[in-house]
């Protein structure tokens, strides 16, 4: 028993160890590249010059905004389309999973569109709502929503059917079951949903921004690329990178807290 | 009044294109606050029986009653008690003793006096707010007892609630279960591989055949029991140790082997 405790501590920290040793050999790689001289460094700046731009871009305003301005507006889209996708689709998905005629309904429409990837919203998006705030936050959307419904739907679908038999016996109603046996019995399903949701929705983003003028962080990439201004465009790159990387872990420990407080 | 009435219930059933029947001709009227038991070989449709009173399944023919109305859905009226408990997980023992009055739509302070009689009634005191999977197995299907009762249910199925019980636990239940039974006595029709549960709780045991199943025998445990004083006896064992209890149960066994020993050939031929 100990042997075996001692063995998956050891294979942990060799894993860090092995992850630490990845990253910083891949940053190491990529100094030395930029510094070669086989690229102009317009077109490669290396890490230090990109953390170097997002230290002075977080006072330094790139066009209109500083890093933090354009992260701000970056985070509010992302946030309204993704609540939107999550309110609507876990509902959706939920109801689909119960009442039959409505999955008969829905999921035709949805199968079809769930191919329409976010980036092919985008032209839609700014014919009909504009590059203010309704593109950006329908492409989003676009992105986050299906997740929240399949995975709502699925998680209803995988509901043990003897708490359904025994949720109809004591008299719930159809709408009292949904609320009080699908979603609670689907939620582990459902927070791994929002997990991918929100992956897909971050991501959607740049391709959002390309429609705004004015802010965002796609939006100053894109300025960027314009003004053939390399490290800005790697800098939003890496801010991308870390955002999501904190919106998963907060999703996360989010997911293991409701896991442990209902002990399952 | 809760009267229960099969009636010609027939159940058949299509697997990979053969048609196979279930039940056969089953004739059985549970009389009001009547508590009978079903045994029977596994496979012989005595869960399905319980079902169709439940509204969770319906014949292929013939018919289901309650009091003379037809089952056409579940209702609170009939309330099961399951195997498997079927409690739910994120409810505290309150909330889900409490869920079937919810749906009834009674007031919160109305719901909490019948939880609490039902909890104290049950022996369930200092666990009102626990989860499911803090409670031992004899805990949990007192819960699902109690949420059963608390709807104050004109029928009680009870599909094996003891079947998933270790040894000493079940007796505990069976004894309890009279005890309820003789405070609040309801129609309760109880299915069973058990044959002395059934002849210690019943009024009257249902045998029924090998698939199809019918009903083969009707053996009227009450007048046995009341004849016998069995009701004076505190403890199972006492009972069990009766001679009248004995020769039921013998009974009823040789009702099964017969069965048994009737498919056995046909097996053997089969093979």
């Amino acid at each position: 028993m100990a042997e075996v405790t001692r063995g998956t501590r050891h294979g942990r920290s060799k894993m860090a160890l092995l992850s630490a040793l990845g990253m910083i050999g891949f940053f190491v790689f990529w100094q030395l590249l930029s510094m070669s001289g086989w690229f102009p460094p317009k077109y490669l700046p290396g890490p230090v010059t990109v953390v170097q731009t997002m230290l002075a871009l977080s006072h330094d305003k790139y066009s209109g905004a500083t890093l933090w301005g354009h992260l701000m507006a970056s985070l509010g889209r992302f946030g309204i389309g993704f609540l939107l996708a999550a309110a609507i689709g876990i509902p959706l998905g939920l109801l689909m999973g119960w009442y039959r005629w409505l999955d008969d309904i829905v999921s035709p429409f949805f199968e079809a569109l769930r191919f329409v990837a976010p980036i092919a919203w985008v032209p839609f998006a700014g014919l009909w709502f504009g590059t203010g705030i309704g593109g950006p936050t329908l492409i989003i959307f676009s992105g986050a929503f299906p997740p929240c419904l399949i995975n709502a739907y699925r998680g209803a679908k995988y509901v043990d059917k003897r708490l359904l038999e025994a949720a109809r016996t004591l008299g719930a109603s159809g709408p009292r079951i949904v609320a009080e046996v699908l979603l609670p019995a689907s939620l582990p399903s459902i927070l791994a949903g929002l997990r991918v949701s929100a992956g897909i929705g971050w991501q959607s983003l740049v391709g959002a921004e390309l429609i705004v003028v004015g802010s965002g962080v796609g939006y100053m990439m894109v300025q960027g690329q314009l003004n053939v201004d390399t490290p800005i465009v790697m800098a939003g790159m890496v801010a991308i990178g870390l955002v999501g990387v904190v919106i998963d872990f907060i999703l996360r420990s989010t997911e293991l807290r409701i896991k442990k407080h209902w002990g399952r | 009044m809760s009267r229960i009435t099969f009636e010609k219930v027939n159940r058949s059933f299509v697997r990979g294109g053969e048609s196979f029947q279930a039940l056969a001709d089953v004739d059985l009227v549970v009389e009001d606050r009547e508590f009978v038991a079903i045994v029977g070989p596994s496979g012989c449709g005595k869960t399905t029986l319980m079902r169709m009173v439940a509204g969770l399944e319906f014949p292929s023919a013939g018919s289901v009653r309650v009091d003379d109305v037809e089952i056409t859905e579940p209702g609170p009226d009939r309330a099961v008690v399951f195997q498997a408990f079927a409690l739910f997980p994120w409810k505290s023992v309150e909330d889900n003793i409490g869920f079937g009055l919810k749906c009834k739509g009674m007031a919160a302070p109305e719901r909490a006096k019948i939880i609490k009689r039902f909890i104290e009634l049950m022996g369930l005191g200092g666990y009102e707010k626990a989860y499911p999977h803090q409670l031992s197995g004899g805990m949990q299907q007192r819960v699902a007892i109690a949420r059963s009762y608390a709807l104050d249910p004109g029928v009680l199925l009870m599909d094996e609630p003891f079947g998933a019980l270790d040894a000493q636990t079940r007796v505990g239940m069976q004894e309890e279960l009279i005890r309820l039974s003789r405070l609040n006595p309801r129609t309760v029709l109880f299915i069973t591989h058990a044959v002395e549960e059934a002849v210690y709780l019943a009024d009257r045991v249902v045998v029924m055949s090998r698939r199809p199943g019918r009903i083969k025998e009707i053996i009227d445990v009450r007048s046995v029991r009341e004849r016998e004083g069995w009701n004076d006896l505190v403890h199972i064992e006492e009972v069990m140790d009766t001679a009248s209890f004995v020769h039921l149960r013998t009974r009823i066994w040789k009702l099964l082997r017969e069965q048994h020993d009737a498919a056995a050939p046909a097996q053997a031929q089969a093979h």
